[in-house]
């Protein structure tokens, strides 16, 4: 009972590497960079602060204006 | 008796004015130290808002422009508490506009970190400045 299982397991495991082996030359490989991917999306958002903030700025640099 | 008051402010105002006690901090003057050291290129405006040191330091032009920075600093921290953005925004900010109100010849930072001497076309700035 045993031999037959183990040899039935066998089985399967010769059925699927066989296809994967013909398989294995038309494989695209796809490697992941070396460097991290990164978005710069923090320029527009710093240049959107600036414009917010740019009345602000003026006001308080105005009202300071010795030390500037 | 509302003239009688407003009389009553300007005499006050003269009275303030006559003793060289300039109270409108909007009126405030940089100290000539600080205006002579702006001319003579010795300070210059940095992109981050704040003063730096163009060519040698001394031990005096240090501790002004420290002592600048330090109030800079303060003024920025409480108005980038107001505008709801972070200290370094507020200050980069104004750095921009201190940048661009440079008079010519005074020393600024341009965008490759280098010293640049202000002349009179528009300065070269962050391409984020407003």
């Amino acid at each position: 009972m045993e031999t037959k299982s183990r040899s039935f397991t066998g089985a399967i495991r010769m059925v699927v590497a066989v296809p994967m082996l013909a398989v294995l030359p038309g494989c695209i490989s796809v490697n992941a960079p070396d460097k991290p991917i990164v978005i710069e999306l923090n320029i527009n958002i710093k240049q959107e602060v600036l414009y917010k903030i740019q009345q602000d700025v003026e006001n308080t640099i105005e009202q300071n204006s010795g030390i500037f | 008796m509302i003239r009688f008051k407003s009389n009553g402010v300007l005499k006050v105002a003269a009275a303030v004015a006559a003793l060289g006690l300039v109270a409108a901090p909007a009126a405030a003057q940089r100290d000539p130290a600080y205006q002579a050291a702006r001319d003579a290129g010795q300070v210059g405006e940095k992109m981050d808002g704040y003063l730096g040191i163009v060519g040698a330091a001394t031990p005096a032009l240090t501790k002004m422009v420290n002592d600048l920075n330090i109030q800079r600093k303060a003024v920025y921290t409480k108005g980038a508490s107001g505008a709801g953005v972070t200290v370094e925004d507020f200050a980069f900010g104004s750095g921009c506009k201190n940048i661009r109100d440079t008079a010519v010849g005074e020393k600024y930072q341009a965008p490759g970190g280098a010293w640049a001497t202000r002349t009179s076309a528009p300065p070269q700035r962050d391409s984020r400045c407003p």
